[in-house]
């Protein structure tokens, strides 16, 4: 193929005026390797792209092999080998979003700017991309706009931004009415609703300020972590580890360096009480880190914010900036010789592996997010090979309002199993979605007649990696000895078709494998495709025993907590929506093997022998 | 001399001290299918072929460490239908056609579909990928289409040749094993790399150019032996 002179001139790399841009991006994190995550961020910011010849740059300047970096830049999905548009445009395409009218919001954008998605227009302006849940389900259909994000959109509004946008203003001043006056919270709270629909006593009610540093500074290192042990303080990232042994193992460790780290990726589908807490309750948020900081000896704290909420960026510093004017971070903190302790943000880029602890750790340290082999354990070797602890937005929210008044009092509320109060994130057919703080072990029922579902026929309890309920069980309880959750309910009511939800949510997974390992790899795949001939009709009896068959094995053998869990969205429904699969599984016709498709198989065929089958096709006539 | 010892199948095997399940297994003369370890690289635990049960929990035998009187289950009706199952995922993921591939006979996971019985056609959609040759070496070819993405021939590369030829680009089901440049002549691989060598990839992915079937079909190592022989073989009951 002859190469036209621009391309060769592409190919042969960049200006020497952008090589050197791109040196000084490295330069400003020392040319870390590990701060490799910052250097594509602002790569990719800056060019659009990260283009092999930059890549090249990188690497020299990092001392890593070109592979490795493309290894990085590849994994995450906001970076693009490709050009993207000056304004990229990224539509949530969850299943909340389908079923909020996110098909003619598509359309309106596809109109309004002459593309498809997952096309860049031709001069380089806008691209328009899906991607999975940006934590805004309460307020869908929703869509970030470069580093901005826009909520309930219509078809309407999407005709006045593309309008805007095209008449040359910057996103900023589209989305945020007078954004150069607004303060970052009010930019945020601009863009955003809280939806905070019930205020419990721990973390959306009143909050004394720094109350609890205050206590740990008081009581040392030893009796924050048996505090927090008598508190009986489980994780609300999803697993429900008691912190207090977290926190005392990390501790235990013998060790130079340790980290604090906040998990701030909430990448569940369907969760977004992180994101209102870090708009709402960020210094609370800081004040636990400084406070696990102080029980286990760490010097360094990072907060991982997933890139979907890069809008909350300048908000954030802001508070960190705040806290060490006011010397609650930075050096002998509230005047504690030899307290230090400090925070990083470490933006995300598109990765729901990410909230997994070892692979949040490994995208720290500025490698693909992939899981790390367990044991070791963070506690014992994290980050960059100390111990570490990871904890939850809420986890540390909830830490620091126990050090500040007590752990009784915590213990007196929720359950004996699971004590104190939850965050619910509620979406989905419901009059009021939004956030209910409210103590562990209420039922379903009484959650669904707060948010206005009494129509509801599933829920999903814990996003897709959680489970599906019907009717006759919203007794049920919210709690870790019944219905675990890291505070996603996503309600549907009886028009919402199952297989349709199971579908999505399959395919979410297979988006968001990291592949390293075989079973969540690859299996997910084929659960996507059997789902997908029990949604086109062609599903056998024998596919449900296939389905389930598959599912163990994914879930026995996979790696990390993404493949032990990808299966459920089947599993679930299976079990508590047996009708929806054998009401379309029906005999093969064509006596062919369970499992395979021979219509779609012979298609080919009949395309290139421009013919039908004698066999297969029964109206077929010479 | 062992530090400790644990159960396999019923059988003692003793351990040491930072020793994994695999590990000590091998030493023991008891052999754990496996695709993605290989002694002298570091454990990457992914194919996960080598799970067992350890205390009724599954777990990858090759990145596990040994415990003292852990209880593990290697071989048995159940997790021989898991491994099956992962060996023909890896089957399906790529393109094989093993009757004229260079590699049959030597191929280990051909051989450890003969050892798990995998001798009919499987339940599992082909997936058929569109992978391309590189053929742009002097002397070596890649042809990932048979790749199961070990990630052995990175890590001989990185750890043995201290090179870093070979890496893995992209994500979930398209994450692959690539190069470092253009084609694998841009890079400074050379014949005599450990991570060329046929001890590395598993399967017919690495060719070395002008030495195919000198070994004829029917003569090759498999051909001979179940794998895993050469470990079952130290066991001395
Ligand atoms: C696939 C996957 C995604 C996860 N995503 C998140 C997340 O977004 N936020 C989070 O806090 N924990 C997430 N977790 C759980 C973390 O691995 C870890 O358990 C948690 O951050 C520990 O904090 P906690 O004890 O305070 O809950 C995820 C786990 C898995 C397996
Ligand atoms: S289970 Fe999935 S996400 Fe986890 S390591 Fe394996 S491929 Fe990656
Ligand atoms: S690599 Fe192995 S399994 Fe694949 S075609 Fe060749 S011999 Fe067959
Ligand atoms: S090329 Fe061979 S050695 Fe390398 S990952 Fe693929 S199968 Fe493994
Ligand atoms: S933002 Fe669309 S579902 Fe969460
Ligand atoms: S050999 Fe253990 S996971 Fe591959």
């Amino acid at each position: 193929m002859a190469s036209h002179p621009e391309d060769t001139a592409q190919k042969s790399g960049l200006s020497l005026e952008e090589k050197a841009t791109i040196r000084s991006i490295c330069r400003e994190v020392e040319d870390d390797p590990a701060r490799m995550m910052d250097i594509l961020l602002r790569v990719q910011d800056r060019f659009r792209c990260i283009s092999a010849p930059a890549m090249d740059v990188i690497a020299e300047a990092t001392g890593l092999s070109r592979i490795a970096v493309e290894g990085v830049a590849s994994f995450y999905a906001f970076f693009s080998s490709e050009p993207k548009g000056r304004v990229t445009i990224r539509l949530c395409d969850d299943i909340i979003d389908r079923f909020s009218g996110l098909a003619s919001v598509t359309a309106a954008f596809e109109n309004a700017l002459s593309i498809t998605v997952g096309e860049t227009t031709p001069d380089g302006a806008f691209s328009l991309e899906y991607t999975p849940c940006i934590g805004l389900c309460d307020q869908a259909p929703a869509a970030m706009v470069n580093d901005l994000v826009v909520t309930n959109l219509t078809a309407e509004r999407v005709h006045e931004i593309v309008a805007a946008l095209k008449a040359g203003a910057p996103p900023e001043e589209v989305l945020v009415d007078r954004y150069a006056e607004r303060t970052p919270y009010q930019r945020a709270k601009e863009m955003v609703s809280n939806n905070i629909r019930h205020a419990g006593p721990v973390l959306l009610g009143p909050v004394p300020e720094d109350a609890g540093l205050e206590a740990a500074v008081e009581t040392g290192p030893a009796q924050i972590i048996r505090t927090l042990e008598t508190s009986g303080l489980r994780g609300c990232g999803g697993a429900g580890f008691p912190t207090g042994r977290k926190w005392r193992a990390a501790a235990a460790t013998e060790a130079d360096r340790r980290f604090v780290i906040c998990n701030a990726d909430e990448g569940e589908p369907g969760t977004f009480k992180d994101r209102v807490l870090l708009t709402e309750r960020p210094h609370l948020v800081f004040e636990g880190m400084t406070i696990a900081a102080r029980a286990i000896g760490a010097k360094e704290g990072i907060i991982y914010l997933r890139g979907e909420y890069v809008y909350l960026r300048d908000l954030l510093e802001e508070v960190l900036a705040d806290r060490r004017n006011r010397g609650l971070l930075g050096p002998a903190i509230m005047g504690v010789d030899g307290f230090d302790f400090d925070i990083r943000l470490q933006l995300g880029a598109g990765a729901y592996i990410c909230g997994e602890e070892g692979a949040l750790i490994s995208s720290c340290e500025g490698l693909p997010g992939e899981p790390k082999t367990r044991p070791p354990f963070p506690v014992t070797r994290g980050y960059l090979g100390c111990p570490t602890v990871v904890n939850n937005v809420e986890t540390l929210c909830h830490a620091a309002r126990i050090l500040g008044t007590g752990a009784q009092w915590f213990a007196g509320m929720g359950t004996k199993d699971s004590p104190g109060t939850k965050l619910f994130s509620v979406s989905g057919d419901c009059l009021n979605p939004g956030i209910y703080e409210l103590p562990y072990g209420v039922s379903i029922r009484d959650l669904l007649e707060m948010v206005g579902a009494e129509d509801a026929a599933a829920v999903l309890v814990g996003g897709p990696s959680g489970t599906m309920i019907a009717r006759d069980t919203f007794d049920r309880r919210l709690a870790f000895d019944d219905l675990a959750t890291g505070g996603a309910v996503v309600v549907f009511n009886g028009d919402r078709n199952i297989l349709e939800i199971v579908e999505y949510y399959m395919s979410f997974f297979v988006h968001e494998s990291c592949g390293y390992c075989t079973p969540c790899r690859v299996g997910n795949v084929f659960l996507q495709k059997a789902i997908g001939k029990f949604r086109k009709g062609l599903a056998n009896p024998s596919d449900i025993a296939y389905l389930r068959d598959l599912s163990d094995t994914i879930i026995e053998t996979s790696r990390c907590g993404l493949g032990m869990t990808s299966p459920n969205p089947i599993l679930s429904t299976l079990e508590n929506f047996p009708l929806v699969y054998s009401a379309v599984a029906k005999p093969s016709a064509d006596r062919t093997r369970a499992t395979f498709d021979i219509q779609s198989a012979i298609e080919n065929a009949r395309q290139l022998a421009k013919r039908r089958s004698h066999i297969y096709d029964r109206d077929f006539t010479k | 001399m062992s530090d400790f010892s644990f159960m396999i199948d019923g059988v003692e095997i003793p351990a040491c001290e930072g020793q994994t399940i695999l590990e000590a297994a091998d030493a023991a003369g008891i052999y754990i299918p496996r695709l993605c370890d290989h002694e002298g690289l570091r454990h990457q635990g992914s194919c996960r072929v080598c799970t067992v049960k350890a205390n009724g929990r599954s777990v990858a035998a090759c990145t596990q460490p040994a415990a003292p009187d852990i209880l593990v289950e290697n071989e048995n009706a159940h997790i021989n239908k898991l491994r099956r199952d992962l060996v023909e995922m890896l089957f399906h993921e790529g393109n094989h056609l093993c009757p004229i591939c260079e590699a049959s006979g030597n191929c280990e996971l051909q051989a450890m579909a003969y050892r798990l019985d995998m001798t009919e056609p499987t339940q599992f959609p082909y997936l058929e990928p569109c992978r391309a040759l590189d053929a742009s070496h002097p002397d070596i070819a890649l042809d990932t289409n048979r790749c199961i993405s070990c990630g052995r021939c990175i890590r001989a590369s990185q750890d043995v040749d201290g090179k870093g030829v070979f890496g893995y680009v992209g994500r979930g089901i398209h994450r692959r094993v690539s190069v470092n440049g253009d084609t694998l002549a841009d890079t400074d691989a050379e014949v005599t790399d450990f991570a060329i060598s046929s001890e590395v990839c598993p399967v017919g992915c690495i060719i070395r150019k002008r030495e195919g079937f000198t070994t004829p079909i029917g003569e090759r190592e498999f051909d001979k032996a179940l794998i895993g022989h050469d470990i079952e073989e130290k066991r001395d009951d």
